[in-house]
């Protein structure tokens, strides 16, 4: 059994403005399975419904975002979990950060400007264990911050004196405190130059070889995933379009988007023209019907203007969403 | 040098800015003694690339004439920059020079309509006398930017998606039909499958309407797509600079080569390398400060003199390194004659420091 599977999920945001109700349909019928001992990551441009997956996975699902129908099913060898209908305050004591734990784009807004690292390290862990020995505490905490190769005196700093790639280090480092079965990280390194950039999806990647827990890391810059993640599933309006082993994805994408994108990114070496595809993403309060891509796509024909395509598995853990190849497939 | 007409000439600028407080202050150079030129006859796209904290953006506002540089002088199409003073001169200048900021949701405010500003840019830089007679100008422009009037009229910002709104921003900044446009990080807020849109633009404008691009950026990806030339910088100094083919194709200096390297490639057959460890500098900040060499904190090949005194520039395989490293090769198998063949156009040497 997978540690995550999401089955059929739909997340609405629903708003009432003087009686006109109004949805705007972020994450419309998603199914992906996350398993142990992996790196998945989700690519999308802005507005695909990234976040908003991560919102229902991570069960901080507030209104107007509503989930409309689906399962959020978590195994954790002792304890099973549905987010979708788990009572928050058993969320916070059992699951959250000790099961599951994030590490968001900015993380100035984790860490208190007013407080050293250590006091936010005491704040988490007296919050979801208690620290019933403070000595034990520190020494253990010293411990996990130099294991992770981050130098112990951080602790005894305030945030801003830190510069942005230790910050987040030190969010990695707050994140794995517990040794979480599942770490979120959401564009962690967006903010950061490309070395420092480098160096923290390196520590990212480490602390998941070494633990074997799973990390979920949502980045629309491909080119990280290409580096770093094992499978990857790409996400346009509100929907997964395509997802495949991080190799398959890149050599031998299906899905017109996915190719498209591929083909588009530049790289160092290479000058040929890229060029960009027509049109923008939709507005999910009104998607087109059918395919949401049609759209935008130049192999559009005229079911996918009617028909939303189904999901298509093909080999080697590859599962597609268009009609071009569930039409190649029949 | 002398010999061609140039169309921007960055000779020396330095600037430095005050930090801390007013006993225990210092001097921070955020630009120190950068130099390049762009000619005025062969129209190109010079990248200017760097971290955060670089001095690009300092830089882009010297280039502005948002900033009086500290030290050292810039020079468009022959007049320098200091000597502007009148209203006159200085709408001439602006009318020439034409910037794209980052975020094209901050350039227009949220409760104006986007067509207001071309309109206004056409009236205020005489192109036209009134909105009548500048729709034509203004629908023009978007043409060009793959837009048109049509589609942008009665529009406000959060109409448009992000890719269109920065479409407009360059559309804004052609109307005055500007010799030269300086674009800081047009693209970083513009996602993937419309980026290339607009960095495909800034070719098309170099290529069809003979405007020079000074394109300050931290992607060295799209530099490298569409500059012709690149000036690679840390903490205020540029480092290593010459055809982007030759810098980033197969850069010297180690601080390029780390940064070269570290750009993730959107392909899975280096995974290996890109995970190979790196030392990060803990604090950077202190780089500034340093005497000698910037990168000597972190440089794999660091010698004593490093620490001390500064890197000289030298002319090495085609393009200018601040390094060490290509001291004696340089002298030996690069006579100048040699070297200012291959950077015609350029004369990056920043001056024979």
């Amino acid at each position: 059994m997978p540690l995550l599977q999401v089955e059929n999920l739909r997340a609405y945001y629903r708003t009432q403005v003087y009686g006109i109700s109004r949805s705007v349909r972020a994450v419309d019928d998603v199914s992906l399975e996350l398993f142990e001992n992996e790196i998945y990551g989700i690519a999308g441009e802005s507005s695909c419904g990234k976040t908003t997956l991560i919102k229902v996975i991570s069960g901080t699902v507030k209104p107007p975002l509503r989930i409309e129908s689906g399962h959020v099913l978590y195994d954790f060898g002792a304890l099973q979990v549905d987010m979708t209908k788990i009572d928050p305050e058993e969320l916070r004591q059992t699951v959250r950060w000790k099961e599951i734990s994030y590490v968001m784009q900015g993380s100035m807004s984790v860490l208190n400007p007013v407080r050293k690292i250590i006091r936010t390290f005491e704040d988490i862990v007296r919050t979801h264990q208690g620290i019933p020995n403070k000595k034990l505490f520190l020494e253990q905490t010293r411990d996990h911050v130099m294991r992770l190769g981050l130098p112990p005196d951080v602790l005894n700093l305030y945030p801003h004196q830190l510069s942005g790639g230790m910050r987040q280090r030190v969010a990695i480092a707050l994140a794995t405190i517990f040794q979480p079965s599942l770490i979120i990280a959401d564009e962690p390194t967006t903010a950061l130059d490309v070395v420092v950039q480098r160096g923290v999806l390196q520590m990212l990647k480490e602390i998941q070889a070494e633990s074997g827990n799973t990390v979920l890391l949502v980045t629309h810059d491909l080119a990280i995933h290409a580096n770093v993640a094992d499978r990857v599933g790409i996400m346009y309006a509100g929907r997964i379009v395509e997802e495949a082993p991080t190799q398959i994805i890149f050599t031998a994408p299906r899905h017109p988007y996915t190719q498209h994108l591929i083909r588009s990114l530049p790289m160092i070496g290479d000058k040929s023209v890229k060029e960009s595809l027509s049109g923008a993403p939709p507005n999910l309060a009104n998607p087109p019907s059918g395919c949401r891509f049609h759209p935008r796509c130049p192999l559009a024909f005229d079911r996918c203007r009617t028909e939303t395509p189904a999901m298509v598995r093909l080999p080697h853990q590859h599962r597609v969403a268009c009609h071009l190849v569930t039409e190649a497939a029949e | 040098m002398n010999g061609e007409k140039k169309l921007l000439q960055v000779d020396r600028v330095t600037v430095s800015f005050h930090v801390g407080g007013f006993i225990a202050g210092g001097r921070l150079l955020a630009v120190n003694n950068v130099s390049f030129s762009l000619d005025a006859e062969r129209p190109e796209i010079f990248a200017v690339a760097g971290e955060s904290g670089s001095g690009k953006t300092t830089l882009a506002r010297v280039l502005l004439h948002d900033l009086e540089p500290t030290q050292g002088r810039v020079v468009f199409e022959g007049r320098d920059l200091s000597t502007i003073k009148r209203r006159r001169d200085a709408m001439e200048f602006m009318r020439k020079v034409q910037p794209v900021f980052q975020n094209p949701f901050e350039t227009f405010s949220p409760l104006r309509r986007v067509e207001d500003y071309l309109f206004e840019t056409a009236i205020q830089f005489g192109r036209a006398k009134n909105r009548r007679a500048a729709a034509p100008i203004v629908d023009e422009a978007l043409h060009q930017v793959g837009l048109s009037l049509e589609e942008v009229r009665q529009r406000y910002p959060h109409e448009l998606s992000g890719g269109q709104i920065q479409r407009v921003s360059v559309a804004r900044a052609l109307i005055p039909q500007p010799h030269l446009i300086l674009a800081d990080e047009p693209v970083s807020m513009v996602d993937a499958s419309l980026r290339m849109s607009i960095v495909n633009l800034f070719k098309k404008l170099r290529d069809e309407q003979k405007v020079s691009v000074v394109y300050i950026t931290h992607d060295l990806a799209t530099a490298y797509y569409i500059s012709d030339r690149i000036a690679i910088m840390l903490r205020g100094v540029v480092v290593e600079s010459g055809p982007v083919e030759k810098v980033l194709g197969n850069p010297l200096h180690p601080y390029t080569k780390l940064l070269q390297e570290s750009v993730p490639k959107p392909v899975v057959t280096e995974r290996e390398q890109w995970a190979r460890p790196i030392n990060l500098g803990a604090m950077e900040v202190k780089e500034y400060g340093r005497v000698g060499c910037k990168f000597a904190g972190r440089c794999p090949h660091v010698m004593e003199i490093c620490k001390h005194a500064e890197p000289p520039t030298l002319e090495v395989e085609g393009r200018a390194v601040k390094c060490y490293l290509y001291g004696e090769d340089a002298a030996q198998s690069n006579p100048s004659s040699r070297s200012s063949g291959n950077l015609s156009s350029g004369n990056l040497s920043s001056g024979k420091l």
